[in-house]
């Protein structure tokens, strides 16, 4: 089970992910981040993990797919709060190198 | 020795009902969490392969095979679907055939490196067996009788 919030505030569309990425969930994930992309004017997106509880490598596939996205609207994605767990996941497979972290 | 073995169909909602059994049976070696969240994390992978890959048109099964024998774990994932091709392609990073899915082709890739060993191989005439193995530490054994002792 997954969910997702998201608000726009100072030019900042910030996404709340709490629960379990995987490829059950993954639809859902993809299918309300793009919605949320569409929502309103924004300059960058901050996706905040303190609330995954887990991901798998479907997780990253979703993240790519977003990144892709955005990429032609010039729209930077920047990860924050990651866990223990998930930042093995990103330093392994490289994804802080077109979506850095921020403190 | 200890072991299970849990049948279940291949839907994509049974990848967390996975997760929970194979961290449930893994309790009695004492997990530290970064070692549930590694094993976990494989056997997500390795279920999500047989759910996507192993059987694209209709459902199939899918068996997860465990035992403990002292501190080492070997777990196996084995499905009757239509098997890997070429498997020393399929395991190489961001090797995946379905890029239009947003696939990140780096499964194979998490189950080596957080998993101390992975083979994969033929399961009969064309399924594919994904067998696994980690030792865990026995500080973590430790950990918990000295914090048990301090309790009682």
């Amino acid at each position: 089970m997954v969910k997702l919030k998201s608000k726009i505030y100072n030019g900042t569309l910030y996404v709340l992910l709490s629960g379990e990425l995987d490829q059950h969930s993954a639809s859902y994930v993809r299918e309300e981040m793009d919605h949320a992309f569409g929502s309103g004017i924004f300059k960058q997106v901050i996706v905040d993990l303190s609330e995954l509880e887990f991901m798998d490598s479907t997780g990253i596939g979703v993240l790519i797919g977003r990144y892709k996205k955005l990429k032609d609207r010039q729209i930077p994605i920047y990860i924050c709060n990651p866990s223990t767990h998930a930042e093995k996941i990103f330093k392994m497979t490289g994804l802080y190198d077109i979506m850095p972290k921020i403190v | 020795m200890n072991y299970m073995e849990v049948k279940f169909k291949s839907e994509s909602v049974n990848e967390s009902f996975a997760r929970v059994c194979i961290a449930s049976f893994c309790l009695q070696l004492h997990p530290s969490v970064d070692e549930i969240n590694d094993i976990k994390t494989a056997v997500s992978e390795a279920v999500t392969n047989a759910v996507v890959h192993a059987y694209p048109k209709n459902c199939g099964e899918i068996t997860m095979r465990a035992e403990i024998e002292g501190n080492m774990l070997t777990v196996s994932i084995s499905d009757n679907g239509v098997g890997i091709k070429d498997i020393q392609k399929a395991i190489q990073p961001f090797y995946t055939t379905c890029k239009s899915d947003e696939r990140s082709g780096m499964g194979f890739t998490i189950m080596e490196s957080f998993m101390d060993s992975m083979d994969v191989e033929k399961n009969g005439e064309s399924g594919t067996k994904v067998t696994m193995t980690k030792a865990f530490s026995s500080n973590n054994v430790e950990q918990v009788l000295s914090h048990t002792h301090q309790i009682c």
